[in-house]
């Protein structure tokens, strides 16, 4: 599956990175790093994510 | 019963995820949300902060589309029926009855009909009066608020005369100082009013912060420019000098008055839980579930949201509601299950739930994050920081006879949000769940 974040609507607030910490995480810096391509594995947790994010910027595709 | 309708009443956060929750567990019957809002759901916090601060475009519906929650592919066959109030249900019969007099009948019900503000019951003009909880409370404040400074974008409001605010700052008093009104105080300092906040008892935010945090996050918040009048009540409201019929002001029971060209009453919450009268429902706040959601003494029914009081072994066995952000999203997993194991013998999940509350607030430059349920606290710990150099990070751990009940953290870096979750988890007593 394909992940967008909207980086124009993420305000670092982290709560990707618990929900599904193998594809999101935060730098030292305070900013979002993910992957753009995750394992349909992972397709709860990632939609999890989603569904956590407080500004709503996770858009899963496929 | 091969093809169960389910209703779901409440068409915001929780009852969305609700709907979706049923899909993702393979229910393929009618699934209906009714909603007494004209908006498909949308997310709310943003209305005190970001929607709020722009002054920009004051468009109902491209502001809806701002906070609009996406829809999933799943739920494109969830019919949504919004702009309806439900104002009654027969609980043992399984009927609806709408505002139209329509009785809508259903298998399964999903209660998610959460909170409205509470609102002061003050003599005085009514206009110039708001809350602020829906995108139609939030375009109304802000439709007044481009008036008051001069912004042309919508001005269609009436009794307003705009030459008695030319040229100051619009004064703006906002009654309650919790995390909504502190938020609101916040943006409209940035927006260029006049802030001052009354609140009758203690001090900001209090009961959740502790005396300590609640003491520094109000000096934070006057050394940004917001007023703060603790320990008054307000009385009336008084007429405005140059547009009688509009408040001018917000007269306090020690006699003081507060110029006022708008307030916004930030005041608590009531339960939208009318439409379950008469069905002998514990209905004293909220409704009362248990730890599945399971609306207690009806058959077929389900809780989620703000609305459901159910107990979490995390902390106890007492049912509370739980009004924060985490809560629709994570009630609404579990009660899917639940109400799919009664309508179609699927299985209950055998583990309890004890879902971890979870919010955050921006108000000026500070964040504040909390893990658990700080407000069941009787004692708050300063782990790390100076308060009074709360933008510089600052963590409080919180404790009820001891045992950490909840974590807040002020500005501490994102990357560091997972291992205070993991930290709060770890130590939470949880005394109901079994190893």
């Amino acid at each position: 599956m394909k992940i967008i974040v909207d980086l124009n609507l993420c305000q670092d607030h982290g709560q990707c990175a618990i929900a599904a910490p193998a594809v999101f995480r935060m730098t030292d810096e305070g900013k979002l790093e993910y992957e753009e391509i995750a394992d349909e594995a992972r397709r709860a947790e990632v939609e999890e994510a989603a569904d956590v994010c407080p500004v709503q910027a996770i858009l899963i595709e496929g | 019963m091969s093809t169960p309708h389910v209703v779901v009443v409440g068409a915001s956060l929780g009852g969305l995820r609700a709907a979706e929750q049923l899909r993702a567990r393979g229910f393929e019957g009618r699934v209906t949300v009714i909603g007494d809002e004209r908006h498909l759901p949308y997310n709310r916090p943003p209305l005190s902060k970001e929607v709020l601060a722009d002054p920009g475009d004051n468009d109902p519906a491209r502001l809806h589309g701002r906070v609009e929650f996406r829809r999933k592919a799943s739920t494109a066959d969830v019919d949504f029926v919004l702009g309806v109030p439900v104002v009654g249900s027969d609980l043992a019969r399984r009927e609806l009855r709408l505002e139209s007099g329509e009785v809508v009948p259903y298998d399964g019900l999903v209660v998610a009909t959460g909170l409205r503000p509470r609102r002061l019951d003050l003599p005085g003009p009514e206009q110039g009066r708001h809350s602020i909880r829906t995108l139609d409370d939030c375009v109304g404040l802000r439709t007044e608020l481009a008036t008051l400074t001069g912004f042309t974008g919508l001005t269609e409001l009436t009794g307003l005369n705009e030459a008695s605010t030319a040229g100051r700052r619009p004064s703006v008093v906002v009654v309650g100082a919790g995390f909504i009104g502190c938020e609101t105080a916040a943006t409209l300092v940035k927006r260029g009013c006049d802030v001052t906040v009354v609140e009758p008892f203690g001090a900001p935010m209090e009961r959740v912060l502790g005396a300590d945090l609640a003491g520094a996050v109000q000096r934070h918040h006057e050394r940004a420019g917001v007023r703060f009048v603790l320990g008054a009540s307000p009385a009336a409201y008084t007429d405005g000098a140059a547009a009688p019929g509009r408040v001018g002001g917000l007269l306090l029971a020690d006699g003081r008055v507060l110029p006022a060209d708008l307030v916004v009453e930030s005041v608590g919450s009531v339960c939208n839980t009318g439409w379950l009268a008469g069905n002998d429902l514990d209905l004293r706040d909220g409704v009362l579930a248990d730890n599945d959601l399971r609306v207690v003494g009806a058959e077929g029914v389900v809780a989620v949201g703000d609305v459901a009081r159910f107990p979490n072994p995390l902390f106890d066995d007492v049912p509370r509601r739980v009004e924060h952000w985490s809560i629709p999203t994570d009630t609404a997993r579990r009660a899917a299950t639940t109400l799919l194991a009664e309508l179609t013998g699927s299985a209950v999940d055998p583990a309890p739930f004890a879902p971890i509350p979870s919010f955050w607030s921006d108000q000026h430059d500070l964040r504040l994050q909390s893990f658990g349920s700080p407000g069941l606290a009787d004692e708050a710990r300063l782990v790390e920081g100076d308060v009074d150099r709360l933008a510089d990070g600052v963590l409080v751990t919180y404790h009820r006879l001891g045992a950490h009940v909840g974590t807040i953290a002020v500005n501490l870096p994102p990357a560091r949000q997972r291992e205070l979750r993991d930290d709060f988890v770890a130590r939470v007593p949880a005394v109901a769940i079994p190893a």
